[in-house]
């Protein structure tokens, strides 16, 4: 067993680890903790996957900008005990019982996908470079313009959408 | 680095945080926990982008993953923002107690 299967193996630990405490944990600021583990040991796989400008996207758009908007709208409600106790008795094992079916099919499917395929992933011997930032750029900004701009556009809605959401009707309330 | 992942794991975990978020959205009632399932399934789903990307030596699947992540900062923006509008009307983020369209 090599040192990059052992290194995998704990951090897929870590984010499953993760993961779990997001679903158990009772208090909504731990659950936005957990969550941001989870988003930093994907930012490493990202880096194993040779994909180092997604990971640096990701350690600083989601475990950045928008955990700290949850934080922050976690402290503005005041939400963060959570009431216990379940309404519905069968809730729970049912939902348990889809997402396992869920995460089997999902899967099969995916491992079909790669045995049909049979390429495993090459070394090679530098896949961290610069190179593969450049060619994202490029493609990103020659074949892939038109989204991109669309996503300029996407988020200025959602700006101004945000904004008018929250906004205090004058007279509305005290 | 002497070594290399098989594609397989990284399928696997990634299937596995989907499923995760699956369930976190299904078990939980906390309106602010669902939207972190949420995002945990997104990641679930970039994390098969990439892993994909990388096997077939393709650029697209980070491209696809960058718009991913742009579209979700713009989901949590919305979102929270609903949140925040739901939780000033009916003094809950609680999703069993909003249930002011049953008939």
């Amino acid at each position: 067993m090599d040192s990059m299967l052992i290194f995998f193996i704990v951090l897929a630990l870590a984010a499953v680890a993760s993961a779990v405490g997001l679903l158990v944990s009772r208090s909504a600021v731990y659950a936005a903790l957990y969550l941001v583990i989870n988003f930093a040991s994907v930012a490493v796989f990202y880096l194993m996957l040779g994909a180092p400008f997604i990971a640096l996207v990701q350690i600083t758009v989601y475990a950045g900008a928008i955990m700290v908007l949850f934080l922050f709208v976690i402290m503005l409600l005041g939400a963060e005990k959570l009431p216990k106790g379940g309404s519905l008795p069968w809730q729970r094992p049912l939902a348990i019982g889809l997402s396992a079916v869920l995460f089997f099919e999902a899967g099969y499917l995916l491992l079909q996908k790669v045995q049909s395929s049979a390429v495993l992933l090459q070394p090679e011997a530098q896949i961290n470079t610069m190179d593969a930032i450049r060619e994202l750029g490029i493609n990103l900004f020659s074949i892939y313009l038109l989204p991109f701009e669309v996503t300029s556009i996407l988020l200025l809605v959602a700006m101004v959408g945000a904004i008018i959401l929250t906004k205090q009707e004058k007279g509305a309330k005290e | 680095m002497e070594g290399t992942i098989p594609l397989t794991y990284y399928i696997i975990i990634s299937a596995i945080l989907f499923s995760m978020g699956a369930l976190g959205v299904l078990i939980r009632r906390n309106a602010l926990i669902i939207f972190m399932s949420i995002e945990l399934m997104l990641n679930g789903a970039n994390l098969a982008f990439v892993a994909f990307a990388r096997n077939y030596h393709v650029i697209t699947g980070q491209i696809f993953v960058f718009f991913v992540m742009t579209v979700a900062a713009a989901e949590v923006a919305v979102g929270l923002a609903l949140i925040v509008a739901i939780f000033r009307s009916k003094n809950s983020i609680d999703v069993d107690q909003m249930s002011s369209l049953k008939g």
